[in-house]
């Protein structure tokens, strides 16, 4: 029996690690890698060797603990000690103090509000598991949500347990993921397919990146409790060309998978089959959209197309498709586990759960968070995120990164879910979260955000290719102190026809980085029109010169 | 909304602009509203190709939603309240057009679709009189290589009907497109001139349904080219019923 | 799903690159839907995408010609232009934007006397900007040969790259 195998692997695994009186964990995620942690682990354990410490403390490579800006990170268990920008010459170091005590200089705190604040549900094993192996994601727990699903559930019951939680799609709009999953199980088809969003396309945005270069197997996990539950054969992985790490992750952790038995033909000894297959983006932002994205994955132009039908219905070369994101997918896991009840105390009335959040900007910890929905704004950036460098005024959080918007300082106690967040003119997004300073000009970043659109935009439908190319030119025109009060109501006219009718999402939410700007800080739109200056000093303003000729 | 068992009968009737109107199952708003002489502009859609809702011309309300549907690509729904003439939905129709003559190069007079083109004679039926917003000055390129035919794409406004008849009708799958946003270009082959193109059967079906200038005859003066369409619907039956 | 099982096409020469393209469509069964997967494997094995190649892959794939060209041409990550020996991206998204990503560039820029998107005459180095390359965490970020450098300045970027103009 497979559960009995999996208990069997897992204290295998744990015998293995009781084996060591220490551990070193070096985190191998994108950020730490390009601060050369592999290179510290190698010296970690010359170190170790050299130190005749080998036998009494291994090196394991994990995913993610979330300082990324501390890159390199390292925790040493027992004890819990965390260092932050840990160099290859510091091994001995760290070695030498492993049975005394912790290397002052390179410590980090944990009993801080960045640790004491956060809920690790999704991100429980990031930094703890090796994320190559699946063997450790076992030995915590891991594939046994989907062998109770599998064998103690039935594929409505699965689907109730997941609407009881009350979890929302991550990927941004917020729909409810069992109302999606019992459509698509509803749906009449010879096929069904599953398909995990991995297209993380939002500028400042690296939630998804980071979950599946930690704890890739819990998305596998994930998607296939959820091919159980709605009845699909095949599933797809359609992942950023630009997180080739990931993509290498996935692909080990998806033949790693089907060698155990818990992916593939029969799962389980049940008559379940499923498999995963990656599939790489080339660089799309508008293949975040559900449609665009199934062209992508049928090898066409990553254009979207009028819905109904929704995908539920008529998706993958035409069959019933369920189509998730990550973070989506990386809650299941839990949720089975530990039930819709205890899943749905966590979070506000609308909102369940847990959020990750990629902090970054002028933030003093920037990193990986993940936080109870309903936490205020003020917490993240304040308590968590250590408040903003050399203490500058906080001027606005950037979440939903092109589709969002920038919310003031006034709104900083709002609780976070999806309701108050669109409230404020912005979105809940994938998990961007930018926070700007006062030397950042909204005007700047409304014509960045822009200027994105109007690269990304797919050029099917007329309001969104012609209309961001006409708002982004108003907006360079403002910012450079030559537009006038008509162009301002220009803009606002585009801006309202382009949300209005534009055929996807990306188009629709185009103007929302415009729109929230112009609500909060539509002074500082006015000192470019009327003053010709930008209060920030970011925008190059072209004074009129006269010109003697 | 009120449920009725009428959906067993596959006739469905709504509203359109407050007039009571029925259709049939799988029916689109634009068949129905046609079928009622209601006028929606449309500049995408043509009857017996695919309809991508691209032009979003042909958007319409719907009662108790708060977006706006294409009516080419929407199927009509028992008890559904349609708008086709409201005062924004005029007010975006206009800014629509208007996009699409900053986007290109259009100057009707001295083109040889003056008279015969949708584009023109969908602006002077929505009253655009002038153009409010700037000019995108693009440039963009004349291709005369085939013997017969032109390509001006100063005039193009990717419609993509050349696209889709070319492979749902011809089958041959000339053309396509390159590119993305106000960068995308309708192309055949692997864009190369069309004179040199392997694929193109020189059927002359592109340049008949093009809306615009931009696909022509050779030869042809200043408002001298009418195109026929008549071709399309008895293609399409005869496709759907050898391959039905 | 059932794959139908083609032959390949004849290779366009005796570059063993194309053995390697080949394999990939086979791994695909020939299947059109591949497309995309079949153009990064070119792109991966010769750099970059020329018409030889997208005919070749469209006809294995039986893909239409311009709808081959089409998929190529609409997303950024494929390139038709040869690429330099060496690439320095520079990221472009959110955290990376504001803080001063776009003075870097600037200094690149100059340094090379390119424009973003560009490589130099003598084809040593190509400049490249993405949207975002999801490491905001220790931003200002760029790939230099496929390493990423984060926490960057301007003074050291510009050095990376006159290090490769002088090789």
């Amino acid at each position: 029996m497979i559960s009995e195998e999996l208990q069997r692997i897992g204290s295998t695994t744990q015998d293995e690690e009781d084996r060591f009186e220490h551990q070193i964990l070096v985190c191998k995620g994108t950020a730490c890698i390009s601060a050369h942690s592999e290179q510290v682990e190698d010296a970690l354990k010359a170190e170790l060797e050299h130190q005749g410490l080998h036998t009494q403390c291994r090196v394991k490579g994990v995913g993610c603990p979330g300082l990324c800006a501390a890159a390199t990170l390292i925790t040493v268990q027992p004890e819990g000690r965390l260092y932050k920008e840990v160099q290859p010459e510091d091994a001995a170091e760290i070695v030498a103090s492993i049975k005394s005590k912790a290397v002052q200089r390179l410590s980090i705190p944990t009993n801080v509000p960045f640790f004491q604040r956060q809920r690790k549900l999704v991100l429980e094993n990031s930094g703890v598991v090796d994320p190559e192996e699946i063997n450790d994601y076992v030995a915590r727990g891991g594939y046994n949500s989907l062998i109770s699903a599998l064998t103690e559930m039935s594929p409505a019951e699965v689907i109730t347990e997941i609407t009881k939680s009350g979890l929302r799609g991550r990927g941004g709009a917020g729909y409810l993921t069992g109302l999606k999953w019992s459509t698509v199980s509803k749906a009449g088809g010879a096929h069904k397919y599953v398909i995990c969003n991995a297209d993380e396309g939002d500028p400042g945005a690296f939630m998804d990146r980071s979950v599946m270069e930690s704890d890739p197997h819990r998305i596998i996990e994930g998607m296939t409790i959820a091919a159980f539950a709605v009845g699909a054969d095949q599933g797809y992985i359609y992942v950023r060309a630009e997180y080739p790490l990931a993509v290498k992750r996935l692909q080990a952790a998806i033949r790693q998978a089907g060698k155990l038995g818990v992916l593939g033909n029969s799962i389980a000894g049940t008559t379940f089959s499923f498999n995963i297959e990656v599939r790489l983006g080339a660089g799309a932002f508008v293949c975040g959209e559900e449609t665009a994205l199934m062209a992508s994955i049928e090898g066409k132009r990553g254009t979207p197309r009028p819905r109904p039908p929704y995908p539920a219905e008529h998706g993958l070369w035409g069959y019933p498709t369920l189509l998730n994101n990550v973070e989506t997918f990386a809650n299941i896991p839990v949720i089975i586990r530990e039930g819709s009840e205890a899943f749905a105390q966590i979070g506000t009335e609308k909102s369940k759960g847990t959020k990750v959040f990629a902090l970054t900007g002028c933030v003093n910890n920037s990193g990986l968070i993940e936080v109870p929905m309903g936490i205020t704004l003020r917490e993240i950036i304040y308590d968590i995120g250590g408040g903003i460098p050399n203490d500058r005024p906080f001027k606005a959080l950037q979440t939903g990164g092109p589709s969002g918007g920038c919310i003031p300082k006034e709104y900083l106690d709002t609780p976070i879910d999806y309701e108050s967040l669109m409230q404020l003119g912005s979105i809940m997004g994938s998990g961007g979260m930018i926070v700007m300073d006062d030397t950042s000009c909204m005007v700047d970043v409304a014509k960045y955000f822009m200027k994105f659109s109007m690269l990304e935009s797919c050029g099917k439908c007329i309001p969104c290719r012609v209309g961001t190319t006409q708002m982004h030119n108003l907006l360079d025109k403002i910012s450079q102190g030559r537009a006038t009060l008509d162009d301002l109501a220009l803009l606002e006219e585009l801006c309202e026809m382009v949300k209005r009718t534009s055929l996807c999402g990306l188009g629709q939410s185009a103007p929302n980085p415009v729109l929230s700007t112009l609500r909060f800080f539509r002074d500082e739109y006015l000192m470019h029109v009327v003053e010709k200056v930008c209060p920030a000093g970011v925008c190059k303003i072209h004074h009129e010169e006269v010109t003697h000729s | 909304m009120k449920t009725t068992t009428q959906t067993m009968n596959r006739v469905k009737t709504l509203k359109i602009d407050d007039r009571d109107v029925s259709g049939s199952e799988h029916q689109t708003i634009l068949d129905v509203a046609r079928e009622n002489d209601i006028f929606i502009p449309t500049l995408c859609h043509i009857d017996g190709l695919s309809d991508i809702g691209a032009c979003r011309l042909c958007v319409v309300e719907i009662k108790g939603s708060g977006k706006l549907v294409p009516a080419c690509a929407t199927e009509i729904q028992e008890g559904m309240e349609v708008f086709t003439q409201t005062e924004a939905l005029a007010k975006y129709r206009k800014l629509i057009l208007e996009m699409l003559f900053t986007e290109g190069n259009h100057i009707c007079s001295v083109c040889v679709s003056n008279g015969h083109c949708e584009l023109q004679y969908l602006a002077a039926r929505l009253g655009v009189d002038h153009v409010h917003l700037p000019y995108l000055h693009q440039q963009r390129t004349v291709d005369a290589s085939h013997e017969r035919f032109i390509v001006d794409h100063n005039r193009c406004i990717l419609c993509t009907r050349c696209v889709r008849v070319c492979d749902e009708i011809e089958g041959a799958h000339t053309w396509d497109v390159t590119g993305r946003g106000t960068k995308a270009r309708v192309i055949t082959d692997l864009n190369q001139p069309w004179g040199t193109s392997e694929t193109c059967t020189g059927c002359s079906k592109c340049v008949h349904i093009c809306p615009t200038g931009a696909l022509v005859e050779k030869g042809k003066s200043v408002a001298e080219m009418s195109k026929r369409r008549e071709f399309l619907p008895y293609l399409t039956s005869m496709r759907e019923k050898n391959n039905g | 799903m059932l794959k139908t099982k083609s032959k390949s096409l004849p290779l366009p020469s005796d570059d063993r690159r194309w053995q390697l393209v080949n394999a990939t469509m086979r791994r695909h069964g020939y299947e059109a839907d591949a497309l995309i997967e079949v153009l990064h494997s070119v792109q991966s094995a010769f750099g970059y995408l020329d018409r030889d190649a997208i005919q070749f892959v469209a006809r294995s794939l039986r893909v239409p010609l311009s709808r081959a060209y089409g998929v190529a041409t609409f997303y950024e990550h494929f390139t038709m232009k040869p690429k330099g020996a060496h690439t320095c991206v520079v990221c472009m998204g959110t955290a990376c934007y504001i803080k001063g990503t776009p003075a870097i560039l600037n200094g690149i820029e100059t340094s090379l006397s390119i424009h973003e998107g560009e490589t130099t005459a003598d084809s040593k180095v190509s400049l490249l900007s993405a949207r975002c390359l999801g490491a905001c965490g220790m931003a200002p970020a760029a790939v230099f040969d496929g390493e990423m450098v984060g926490k960057l300045s301007t003074e050291d970027a510009v050095a990376r790259v006159e290090r490769w103009t002088t090789e």
